[in-house]
């Protein structure tokens, strides 16, 4: 399944079908994040219930220094 | 005496904001906090990147502030309503830095975007700090949308080159009807207390400090500059005069004889 990932262009696995799928592998597993699904944030207690689909537009942020 | 301000239901007794950007490494920031007495303090979103891990900033924030998101990256109102929507996912409260910004060589706030960005923002129960070019119809604009402080720039983001925009500002403090909080240009704590001075809520800034000889000991001198400066705005500065008026008697003795009879 091919997705848009943080505005790359990105194949995932057959055992990404969830948003929780996705974030249990690498490089994301175990990182504080923020997600946005095709425009809207999707919140932590919802990654188990949100079903990934072909050409999705995958926002994952984290907080850094700022002014 | 306390002096408590309060802006989005928070009692606040600092006046000065911080941010974390520009610090050669996170492990000051517990450190500047504590010198400068800040409760409130910004952070960034960005994309995370998968090649390699980043600490998490927010393990060098105590828990005790107020945690100040900005929209920054925003171009227009949408982007900056999907930044505001991401930072509150993670539950660390709901204020929020609007910073909306096209002009790449002065990092000016558009204005318009930004009154848009408020009305969405507020009604969805942000308390919502908007940066903006100090106009007063545009901050008028703000309150109306539901800002809870209108936030004009002293001169260009990171410029240090301090309150270039000073008359416009005042014009804000004296009309807006909000708290105004000047962010961005302070680059000396002299400027700091003067914004102070003028009546101000409370200064943001960031680069002054962090890009200090040495940080600490910079966020310790803005500390005291705005409590300086506030508690100068509280005294009543004395007026402004265009000749000398004298601070001793100038007549009584040597050659005038009764004068003061």
């Amino acid at each position: 399944m091919q997705v848009r990932l943080n505005g790359n262009e990105t194949r995932l696995n057959e055992g990404s079908l969830t948003l929780a799928d996705l974030l249990a592998q690498p490089p994301w597993r175990d990182r504080k994040l923020l997600v946005e699904l095709n425009g809207t944030v999707v919140r932590k207690e919802d990654y188990t219930v949100t079903p990934l689909s072909e050409g999705d537009r995958i926002e994952l942020v984290h907080f850094v220094g700022g002014g | 005496m306390q002096d408590l301000f309060h802006i989005g239901g928070k009692a606040l007794s600092s006046r000065l904001f911080i941010g974390t950007g520009k610090y050669n490494r996170n492990t000051l920031i517990p450190e500047v906090i504590e010198r400068s007495g800040a409760e409130v303090i910004t952070v960034a979103l960005r994309r995370v990147n998968p090649d390699w891990e980043e600490e998490n900033l927010l393990h060098h924030i105590p828990s005790h502030m107020t945690l100040l998101p900005n929209t920054s990256g925003a171009r227009n109102a949408e982007e900056a309503i999907r930044i505001a929507r991401l930072a509150r996912a993670a539950d660390l409260g709901n204020w929020i830095k609007l910073e909306v910004i096209q002009d790449q060589r002065y990092l000016l706030p558009d204005n318009l975007e930004t009154i848009k960005a408020t009305e969405v923002l507020a009604a969805e129960g942000f308390v919502v700090l908007p940066y903006m070019s100090p106009d007063l119809s545009a901050a008028l604009r703000l309150r109306e949308a539901g800002a809870a402080a209108v936030m004009p720039l002293g001169s260009p983001i990171g410029s240090n080159r301090g309150l270039r925009t000073k008359e416009l500002i005042q014009i804000l403090i004296e009309e807006a009807g909000l708290p105004v909080i000047v962010d961005a240009g302070i680059g000396k704590p002299s400027e700091a207390a003067e914004a102070m001075e003028m009546g101000a809520a409370a200064v943001l800034l960031n680069t002054a400090i962090a890009t200090a000889r040495d940080p600490l000991g910079m966020a310790e001198a803005f500390r005291a500059a705005v409590a300086a400066g506030r508690l100068a705005h509280l005294a009543g500065l004395g007026p402004v005069e265009q000749n000398a008026v004298a601070s001793s008697p100038l007549t009584g003795f040597l050659d005038e004889v009764g004068a003061e009879a």
